[in-house]
């Protein structure tokens, strides 16, 4: 059995434009169409298909890779009725390891537009759980998907990749974290209702936060909205003198000039007995102003601080995927070992079977020469025979599987077969 | 229980590095073999103090050797109690070196037994000793948890979030055990420091005021900076960096007294 031959062929949003993307996009009808279709190819012994808005990449077991990656390249073009000489420009196509490591870093996140973010591995699940659906899938592509599962779920454990929060509303979430113990006793004053600013409240909402005060220039806007957050509004003259209430203030006004003065918080903060408040400023121009950031036990970020967290996180998760590569290389050196020692059991059963059958052959020859032992007799000679195939084969039979675990196992599988003239 | 002793030391040395690289590479496995050390040399730790008490018939608060050694011990048994209960991983790269220090200093000092004073107020010594040395332990831990809060605290303030900042916990958890560590430790080194100055004054019959003044006052000191923390917590909403900052302060003064005292 020669080794199993894994390719790919796809275009994701570092190649192509969306123009194009989306012109060879599958829906599900379109994919469980064109899987039947590729089964069709004698070339083509599994196939699964991943189809988001950022790729389109059809993973296949294959006779030959070459042909394979043709075949697939040519499906593609046909099925999407474009010129594969238009194509051909964005494809990229992979084969065996390459492949490998390319399905790991898909599901990790780490070939994503966003690094980490976690929408892809539940695209790449539904598509594997498709096309085992279809029965496109079998022992190879199986594994390979479930293993590249596995690695996703190792990559985001036991690296920071998706830890740091990439967004300005999420970014504002993890400083509030670090802030405060967790969110649940703590209290969110929204100050102007902007969109952004209503993001951010319920991102806080969903971390627990429970009491949500509204104030707005308009009192129904802010009513309105204290409605769909389950809070309370304040009268916009007066939400000063509440101010302290708040351990988390959000301002979004379209104010021109500062709302929230240092002396105000400097009040708010005495009021606390020092525990401590975190002002978010989203405003542009900005409504507080930014002297309350040297007051003690206070914290304000506006638009560009936060913005400068979402950068410095950007950079973490890119430190992060350095890590993860790491994870991915020693994965797919793993999974290769696999597939390896698939080829070592075919060859193991083979050298024991031309042994034994040596061993047979040779017995009853002898046997064929003492007609006077007894049947008693002729069996202890055959149970000689096979004993000493056991013993000879035991310790290459060890010695080949544990080979095959390691890097260069392709060498002693092929100087195996040579030397017992398996392959002839 | 030289053996024992030393693999203490190497046990908290390795676990402070340990917990270093844990702050850098952030792994389950680095932090679960990080606390394995610290437990196995605690538990040898146990057994020095377990052998040290056979030998010298009494409990380890007599000579500056077996001060330390308790010292060390008490600190590592509450570490590893807060990083069970509060799960912050990385108060291991605060606390231990602490340890590790005391231990290594431990190793410069005489181990030559010493019998216990032999007074009528041995019970007394007892108590005195004891008590202080819990207590300081605690202090110890708002140290090192005070350390922790004014790095964190700057991370925020500044808005320079480094690499630490997503691995070490919130503000308001590291304020909360920092309140915790003082209102346990503070009054116990209350009780500590008034059956020390009773003991001394039952001892020497000597009036309150013939004490050895330098030796002394670094120790009130060391105590005021705390009553401020324990009762600004309680009554001035004292918190957080300034509460950080006295806790370190009030440590630093607290090890002055310990060396003008050997």
């Amino acid at each position: 059995m020669a080794a199993p031959n894994l390719i790919l062929v796809g275009v994701n949003h570092k190649t192509t434009p969306v123009e194009v993307r989306e012109k060879l996009a599958f829906n599900q009808d379109k994919i469980e169409e064109s899987t039947e279709i590729l089964l069709q190819h004698s070339e083509i012994h599994e196939n699964i298909i991943i189809s988001t808005c950022n790729r389109v990449e059809i993973y296949a077991r294959v006779d030959d890779v070459s042909a394979g990656i043709d075949c697939l390249k040519k499906f593609l073009s046909e099925y999407h009725r474009i010129e594969l000489e238009e194509l051909e420009q964005y494809f990229y196509s992979y084969k065996d390891n390459e492949t490998v490591e390319h399905l790991f870093k898909v599901s990790s996140s780490l070939d994503s537009m966003v690094l980490g973010e976690a929408q892809v591995l539940g695209q790449v699940k539904d598509a594997y759980t498709l096309a085992r659906s279809l029965r496109a899938t079998g022992q190879i592509l199986n594994q390979l998907f479930e293993k590249a599962f596995n690695v996703a779920k190792r990559v985001r454990e036991e690296t920071g990749i998706a830890e740091s929060a990439v967004s300005i509303s999420s970014a504002a979430v993890e400083l509030a974290r670090k802030i405060f113990d967790d969110l649940e006793n703590h209290t969110v004053m929204l100050v102007g209702t902007g969109e952004m600013a209503e993001l951010a409240a319920k991102h806080l909402i969903s971390y627990g936060a429970k009491t949500i005060y509204i104030t707005s220039r308009t009192y129904e806007r802010a009513a309105a909205l204290a409605q769909t957050l389950n809070g309370s509004a304040l009268d916009f003259q007066h939400f000063r003198e509440d101010l302290h209430k708040a351990d988390i203030v959000i301002s979004s006004t379209a104010a021109p000039k500062f709302i929230i003065e240092r002396d105000m918080v400097d009040a708010a903060i005495r009021q606390r007995r020092n525990r401590p408040m975190f002002f978010i400023d989203i405003a542009v121009p900005r409504d507080i102003a930014p002297e309350v950031n040297e007051l003690e036990n206070v914290y304000l970020y506006d638009i560009d601080d936060l913005q400068g967290v979402v950068n410095a996180n950007v950079k973490e998760r890119e430190r992060e995927a350095e890590l993860a590569i790491e994870i991915i290389q020693s994965e797919v050196d793993k999974f290769n070992n696999w597939i390896v020692s698939l080829d070592a059991v075919p060859t193991i059963v083979e050298i024991r079977k031309q042994a034994e059958s040596s061993a047979l052959t040779e017995a009853e020859k002898t046997l064929g020469k003492m007609p006077h032992l007894s049947e008693e007799d002729r069996q202890t000679i055959h149970n000689m025979s096979q004993s000493i195939v056991n013993k000879i084969l035991h310790k290459p039979t060890v010695k080949l599987k544990k080979k095959t675990q390691a890097h260069d196992g392709h060498t002693y599988l092929k100087a195996i077969r040579e030397l017992f003239h398996l392959d002839d | 229980m030289i053996v024992f002793f030393n693999i203490s030391l190497v046990g908290y040395l390795l676990a402070s590095i340990i917990y270093f690289v844990q702050l850098v590479y952030r792994r389950q496995v680095i932090s679960n073999i990080a606390v394995a050390t610290v437990i196995a040399g605690f538990v040898s730790h146990t057994l020095v103090l377990g052998l040290r008490s056979q030998a010298t018939g009494h409990g380890p608060y007599t000579t500056s050797f077996e001060v330390a050694v308790f010292f060390a011990w008490v600190l590592a048994g509450i570490f590893l109690f807060a990083n069970w209960k509060y799960q912050i991983k990385d108060l291991g790269a605060f606390v231990l070196p602490v340890v590790f220090l005391v231990f290594l200093y431990a190793t410069f000092l005489s181990r030559e037994v010493v019998a216990f004073p032999d007074t009528e107020f041995q019970a007394l010594l007892t108590l005195h000793r004891t008590l202080s040395i819990l207590g300081y332990a605690a202090l110890a831990m708002a140290f090192a948890v005070g350390c922790m809060y004014l790095i964190q605290e700057r991370q925020v303030k500044s808005k320079k979030l480094g690499m630490m900042f997503f691995r070490m916990p919130s503000l308001e958890t590291l304020d909360n055990l920092n309140s915790r560590v003082i209102s346990i430790g503070f009054p116990l080194f209350t009780l500590g420091f008034i059956t020390g100055t009773i003991w001394n004054m039952e001892m020497t019959q000597h009036s309150l005021f013939s004490w050895n003044m330098i030796k002394v006052w670094p120790l009130i000191a060391g105590w005021l900076i705390y009553g401020l923390v324990f009762f600004g917590r309680l009554f001035v909403g004292l918190r957080g960096k300034r509460a950080a900052q006295f806790s370190m302060a009030g440590f630093a003064t607290v090890m002055l007294t310990y060396f003008l005292h050997v």
